[in-house]
Order: structure tokens, then C-alpha cells, then sequence
């Protein structure tokens, strides 16, 4: 029955979005301001109807209801309770409907706060949101519908992969989808303000906690399934350049640099046009990624069994939004004015630089994702596109992102002082120099990008640490001073080096692969087997029984000379319903690098083959990405960027609002 | 700086980089790929010992040999041809004879190679679907067997 509920609380969920994608559209044209209302009011139904939905679905899936085919292939009875829920977006079905549940959260936060924005301007977002609802919530009905019957039921359901039966299904995807669909907003704001044919200052300010939070939520997606990646697929790869993986990176990219226009925007009243432009392209990345992900076009670690009905069906609604939003972009975008002028040594100026060294990486990744795609359309021939094409090309481009970045950071708006500004980085281009001088020697004939790669995290870790001392404190200022302009100073300012710094971090993990040992050996009771400055002996091996699994689980011991650092215990688990084995690698953080083992099937006297590896600095990959989002989230608190005081400075002329001509 | 001054210099930028870009792409991309082969276009297109390939296929019964420090060797057919393919290190978990895996390394002698990376598909239901058109092409495979009912 609460299943039925769901179902039909779906029905009604796209009739509702029908209503908010046309009724506040017609408002805003009209000038009918209750019209316009009903679009909040939509908004929050739709929210309401979706996440009833969605509940249900979580409560069949809670409760073992194998009628529904969906549990029935997804779940089993004997899973713990917190994979039973995660179990909902582990398959595709309930996966869209995650997609779409946020994507009404985010219309029902336009609808809830959006207050102090224009009227017609809130109407066409949640209008254009509603529409991006109709095309999903039909997508789900008419595809994927994840509340199908079973009859007759089985008794038990044929398990969720064991792959995917990890803490991080329940981490990973809600956190992807958070920064993917969070786009869908922004988009909506740059279509309204398309529609609406003005965009000023005041626009970006609205926006830009939206592009923020959604920018966030990506860092920490991509961050955490990166990480889960690395753990669980037994040789502590990190990053395959798989086209999943890149379909996700493709809107970071691209809403990193939408992160730092529209800052040029609200600022400077400049780049108005590409703005929006990025905006667009964010979030056409993101359908993309759903589309690659979600038709089974690709081959890829992530590909699910599939119906090509659905490819079909999703690359209709990608075409309809891409070209849509892009047919609306180039009649209408020759319209908005350009605003402040500024000198190319200057803040915009290398924010300008950042945004085309962003944009191109993304279009290489674009290319190297979908290239074996055409190719094999045209010619029938199969080629794969690996990860030393897109190190060479997305590698080199963002590095020399990265070398721009602490430039940038700091120089003045408008007309920026190159050589002074290279007189105060001194500091980090020496501490970088040295790095890179001490790392290649350290290696000796190894990879030299690894060095020029830990060379550059440093100088952009020092370089963002230099302009936080120097804007603080100069010799002779005392400390009181140096806190008071430190209180002063905006949290976006704070929010901005640690980001860069995150940066930083992530390149210096990067940087580490290069420095890292790696040994496959067969290990025997008690006798120690050396990787990198470590030495790893085994001292047990023994048979565990889980709630749905049973595994050879080992106990090993990690040396540095003669004393104990840490104990690792990997193990190899068997799924009994569906005949999987999975690999738990053994882990231990030492310093910031980590020991990783893991193992292959004992042997029958007790031997255990293995992979060791030792990778420095490992850990600063996905720190530096939760230092990203932190960065970013300081930001967001940055209390400019209310809401209520955008609408404040507008109402006071203070803005740099310019109509449309 | 004029308006108009700094929109040319802003695209003279934009097309440096992308210029830059796409030389890198086309360098990158003339020895970085790899391209997919069945065993039987192996032998049809006469590929070159030392060259770079992916081949997909099923790993055949019995054919898995396991020799001495983790060096592993099995056969890879579509039904036609075989290849096969000496291996060092620790097989995926979901890597059985019978079933499809796809071998990205260097051929070393016509029939014979040497991978360095085994990829074989999370999923038990899911077959790599270059296997799935290679053993297609070899009239191997019928449709609905292995894929899950959707």
C-alpha cells in the first residue's frame, strides 16, 4: 500500500512541476503577481509529493519488501540497515529518484528564501526548474519506474553488489548529486535572467551561494568517491580518467570557473555574458554526466545493465535543455551590457586566465571522454583513450592553473602591479624552486612531473599563506593590529586561501604517487616483506563470518625498524547470493602517507599472496579536497553574500544594476 | 585599454590557449591510444608485435596456469581465435575461466601477450560490452544471456 502511495505521490509530483513550469512563467510575462506565487507554492508541493515518494521507496526497502522489484533485485534481509537505505540510489532507478528529489529541494530553497529576489526573476527560475522536474519525474515514470510489482514475490532478494555494500554508496552519491543537481539552480537563474533579457551585479550575488554550496557538495562528491575508489578496488588507484569520473569532473571544472567569474561579476560588473555562458555549460556537463552514466553508452566501472529505451530518453532531455538554454543564450545574449573595464595585469585579468585554463582542461576531457564514442560510430574501430592522454592535456593545463593561481590571489582589481605582486610571492617561488630541485633529486632519472607537480602545491600552499600574513601583518604592526584588520577582513577573503590551499594539498598528494614503492609478493608467516621505509610481516590468517558474508580474514603487522607502527587486518570477502568475492584492503595512515595491502585467496598452507604499496602524502589528495569545500563554505557564510543584504544594497541604489537597453 | 582593445586581446588569449591546447591534444593523442581488438582481429588485421592493444574476450576453460611469483598465464578466445596472455600480479576478484575479460598490453609474438592491466566487470550480470560485439561478431553470443532482465 505505502508503496501505491509512492507511486501516485510521483503522479502528482509531475503535475505539480507541469504547473511550476508553466503557471509562474505566464505570471512574470503577464505581470500577474498571484500567478507568479503559485510557482513557490508548486515548488513546495512538487517537494513535498517527491519526498513522500521517496520515503515510501526507502520504507520498502527498510522493511524487505521483495513485491517490489526493485528491492527484490537490489536488497536482501540479512544487509544491515544502513546499506538497506544506501541499497535506494545503489541501482539506477532509485538513483534518479535521489536525482530528482534534490532537484526539488533546491526549488523548494528558491521558493522558501528566495524573498528578497525580483519577483519575475524568482518566477522564470522556478518556472525553468519545473520544467527540468517534468523531464525527470517523466523519466521515471515512463522508464524507470522504481515502485514496479513482483509477483510472485521471492522470498529473499538477490542481494545489493557487494561492491557497492560499503559506508561510502552511503556517502558518494548523495553528496555527487547534491553538487550535480545543485547546478540545475544556477542554471535556472541564467536561463531567467536570459528570458528576462537583464542581468546585473545584483544577479551574481543571488547566484553565487547557490553555485557555491552546489561547487562544495561536488568537491566533496568527487572527493569521497575518489577516496572510496581507492580503498575498495583492492590496488589503491585513486583515479582511472574513467568516463564516469570524468563526467563529474567536467561540471567541477566548469563550476570552478563559474565560481570565479561570477565573483568578477558581482564585483566588477564584468564577464556578464560568459558568466552566464558558464553557467549553462555547468550544468549541461551535469545532464551530460547523467547521460553518460545512466544509458549505458560507455564502457565503464560504473555501467549498469541497461535499457537502451532510457539512453534514448535521456539524450532527448539533454538535447532539449542543451540547445534550448543555447538558442535562448545566443538570441538573447548580444542584449545584456557589458560592464567595468579593466586593465589585463589585474585581479579580472588572471581570474580571466583562470576561467579559459579551466574551461579548455574541461574541453579536453570532453574530447578524450566522447572521441572513442564517434570514433567508434564512425569508423567501427574500439580505442581507448586512457589516462595518459588526459595527464598530458587536462594535466598540463591545470597545472599551469595552479601556477596562476597564487598570482591572482593577489593582485589588486582593475590594474594589478605584476612585479610587486611577484616581489611578494618571493617566499613561496623559492620554497616551491627548492622543492622541486630536492624532489628530483630525491628520484634521481624517476617521473620529473612528480617533482614539478610537488614544486607547484608548495608554491601555491606558501603563495596563499603569504597574502593571508601580508594582508594581516607587515614588520613592526603589532598583533592587536594584525587581529582587528584580521576581524575586518571578509570571510570570502579566508574562504578563498583556504580553497587555494586545498589546492595545493591535493597536488602535493598527487605530487606523492610519483615518490611512492609498490612490491607483489607471496607472504609467509612471520617473515617481514619490505615496501618503501616500512616492513610488513603476517601473523595470522583465519575464516570470519559476517551478517552476509563470510571472509579469510589476515591480521599483519607494519615495522619501521624495530618498532610496531600500526596493525592492519585486510581480508577477502565472499558473497553467498551472488557468488562475488571482494578485496578489503589492509590500510594504516602514517604521517600523511598510508600503507596499503592488500591481499588475493590464502593458499592452502596458510601463504597469502599480496600487493604492498607505500603511498606518501596519499591522504592529502582528499584533505585538500575537504579543504576545498571548507574554503568554499567559509565563503558561503561571508555575509555579503546574503540574501536578504543583496536585496538591501539593491533597494538602496547603491547596485550596479543596468537595464536592459 | 579600449573596449575593443581588450576584447581582441582577451580573444587573442583565449585562441593561444586553445591553440596550445589542441597541439598537446593531438600529440597526446597520437601515442596514447590504444585500440580494442577481438583475438580474431588480432589475426585479421595482422597487428604488429610491440604494438599497444586491448583485448577483450572470454578467459577459456582450463587454460589458467599459475607459475612462479604471482606470474599468471591464460587464454583468451572468442570461439574463432585465441591469444595468449602472460600476466604478473594479483587477477581481479571477479576474473573466472568462462567468463569475459578484457587484457590491455603488448603483443608480444603473433598469438602471445603480455598485459599489464586485467580489467574483468564488477558486476556478475554485466559483460564488457566490447566483449559482448566481439564474441557478437564470432556469432557466439545470444541476446539476453548474462544481461539482466530489465
Amino acid at each position: 500500500m505505502i508503496v501505491e502511495i509512492g507511486h501516485f505521490a510521483l503522479v502528482l509530483a509531475i503535475c505539480a512541476a507541469v504547473a511550476q513550469a508553466i503557471v509562474p512563467l505566464w505570471g512574470a510575462r503577464v505581470g500577474d503577481n498571484e500567478l507568479m506565487e503559485v510557482g513557490r507554492s508548486a515548488a513546495l508541493t512538487q517537494f513535498a509529493l517527491v519526498a513522500i515518494a521517496f520515503a515510501a521507496l526507502v520504507n520498502a526497502h527498510l522493511t524487505s519488501d521483495f513485491s517490489v522489484l526493485n528491492v527484490a533485485e537490489n536488497s536482501h534481509s540479512a544487509m544491515p540497515a544502513v546499506y538497506k537505505i544506501a541499497g535506494v540510489w545503489g541501482n539506477h532507478e532509485g538513483s534518479m529518484l535521489l536525482w530528482v528529489l534534490i532537484l526539488a529541494v533546491f526549488g523548494a530553497i528558491v521558493a522558501l528564501f528566495g524573498r528578497p529576489l525580483p519577483r519575475t526573476l524568482r518566477a522564470d527560475a522556478l518556472a525553468v526548474q519545473g520544467l527540468i522536474s517534468v523531464a525527470f519525474l517523466a523519466f521515471i515514470l515512463l522508464t524507470s519506474n522504481p515502485f514496479e510489482r513482483l509477483s510472485p514475490a521471492p522470498f529473499e532478494g538477490r542481494d545489493l553488489n557487494p561492491i557497492l555494500q560499503d559506508p561510502g554508496l552511503a556517502i558518494h552519491p548523495p553528496l555527487l548529486y547534491l553538487g550535480y543537481v545543485g547546478f540545475s539552480i544556477v542554471y535556472s537563474f541564467a536561463a531567467a535572467a536570459l528570458i528576462e533579457g537583464r542581468i546585473d551585479a545584483a544577479w551574481a550575488r543571488f547566484v553565487r551561494p547557490f553555485a557555491l554550496v552546489a561547487w562544495c557538495f561536488l568537491t566533496l562528491g568527487i572527493a569521497a568517491g575518489s577516496f572510496w575508489a581507492y580503498y575498495t578496488l583492492g590496488w589503491g588507484g585513486f583515479w582511472f580518467w574513467d568516463p564516469v569520473e570524468n563526467a563529474s569532473l567536467m561540471p567541477w571544472l566548469a563550476g570552478t570557473a563559474f565560481v570565479h567569474s561570477v565573483a568578477v561579476m558581482e564585483k566588477r560588473d564584468a564577464l556578464k555574458v560568459w558568466t552566464i555562458f558558464l553557467a549553462i555549460v555547468a550544468f549541461s556537463f551535469s545532464l551530460l554526466g547523467t547521460f553518460l552514466v545512466r544509458s549505458g553508452v560507455l564502457t565503464s566501472v560504473h555501467a549498469f545493465a541497461n535499457d537502451p529505451r532510457r539512453g534514448v530518453f535521456i539524450l532527448a532531455i539533454l538535447a532539449l535543455f542543451i540547445c534550448g538554454s543555447f538558442a535562448l543564450f545566443a538570441s538573447r545574449a548580444p542584449m545584456l551590457k557589458q560592464g567595468g573595464l579593466f586593465a589585463p595585469i589585474s585581479r579580472e585579468g588572471a581570474l580571466i586566465v583562470n576561467n579559459l585554463l579551466l574551461t579548455t582542461s574541461c574541453a579536453t576531457v570532453l574530447f578524450g571522454t566522447l572521441y572513442p564514442l564517434a570514433l567508434e560510430q564512425l569508423t567501427g574501430e574500439k580505442i581507448t583513450v586512457g589516462a595518459p592522454f588526459f595527464n598530458l592535456t587536462c594535466g598540463a593545463l591545470l597545472l599551469t592553473a595552479c601556477f596562476v593561481a597564487p598570482f591572482g590571489f593577489s593582485l589588486a582589481w582593475k590594474r594589478g602591479d605584476l612585479l610587486g605582486v611577484a616581489q611578494r610571492l618571493t617566499v613561496a617561488i623559492v620554497a616551491g624552486a627548492v622543492t622541486a630541485v630536492l624532489g628530483a633529486a630525491w628520484l634521481r632519472g624517476g617521473p620529473i612531473l612528480a617533482p614539478i607537480a610537488a614544486g607547484l602545491a608548495i608554491f601555491v600552499i606558501v603563495g596563499s599563506l603569504t597574502e593571508v600574513v601580508m594582508r594581516l601583518w607587515r614588520p613592526g604592526v603589532r598583533p592587536g593590529v594584525a587581529v582587528k584588520r584580521a576581524i575586518g577582513l571578509p570571510l570570502s577573503f579566508f574562504g578563498a586561501a583556504i580553497a587555494h590551499i586545498g589546492v595545493g594539498m591535493t597536488l602535493l598528494g598527487l605530487a606523492g604517487v610519483g615518490f611512492g614503492a609498490e612490491t607483489i609478493a607471496t607472504l609467509h608467516k612471520g617473515v617481514a616483506e619490505r615496501v618503501g621505509p616500512y616492513a610488513i610481516t603476517l601473523d595470522s590468517v583465519g575464516e570470519r563470518v559476517g551478517p552476509n558474508y563470510k571472509e579469510a580474514a589476515t591480521s599483519m603487522t607494519v615495522r619501521s625498524g624495530d618498532a610496531v607502527v600500526a596493525q592492519i587486518a585486510p581480508a577477502r570477502r565472499q558473497f553467498a547470493a551472488r557468488q562475488m568475492t571482494t578485496t578489503q584492503a589492509g590500510l594504516a595512515t602514517l604521517d600523511f602517507g598510508q600503507v596499503y595491502v592488500s591481499i588475493a585467496d590464502p593458499t592452502p598452507d596458510g601463504d597469502v599472496p599480496a600487493r604492498l604499496y607505500w603511498k606518501p602524502l596519499v591522504t592529502l589528495i582528499w584533505l585538500g579536497g575537504a579543504a576545498m569545500a571548507l574554503g568554499g563554505a567559509l565563503s558561503l557564510a561571508d555575509r555579503r553574500l546574503r540574501l536578504g543584504v543583496a536585496a538591501r544594497a539593491k533597494a538602496s541604489g547603491g547596485s550596479l544594476a543596468q537595464p536592459a537597453q | 585599454m579600449t573596449r575593443r582593445g581588450r576584447r581582441l586581446s582577451l580573444i587573442a588569449a583565449a585562441l593561444a590557449v586553445v591553440g596550445v591546447a589542441a597541439g598537446i591534444a593531438l600529440y597526446a593523442l597520437r601515442d596514447n591510444i590504444v585500440f580494442f581488438y577481438s583475438p580474431t582481429e588480432v589475426v585479421q588485421k595482422a597487428v604488429q608485435p610491440g604494438a599497444r592493444l586491448r583485448v577483450g574476450g572470454l578467459v577459456k576453460a582450463d587454460s589458467l596456469i599459475k607459475l612462479s611469483g604471482e606470474n599468471v598465464a591464460f587464454v583468451v578466445t572468442d570461439g574463432a581465435n585465441e591469444l595468449t596472455v602472460a600476466y604478473q600480479g594479483l587477477l581481479p576478484d571477479l576474473f573466472r575461466e568462462g567468463q569475459g575479460v578484457v587484457a590491455e598490453g603488448v603483443l608480444e609474438a603473433p598469438g602471445q601477450m603480455r598485459a599489464e592491466t586485467i580489467l574483468a566487470k564488477h558486476d556478475e550480470r554485466y559483460m564488457p560490452r566490447e566483449v559482448v560485439e566481439a564474441l557478437k561478431k564470432q556469432g557466439r553470443w545470444q541476446e539476453g544471456e548474462g544481461v539482466a532482465k530489465p
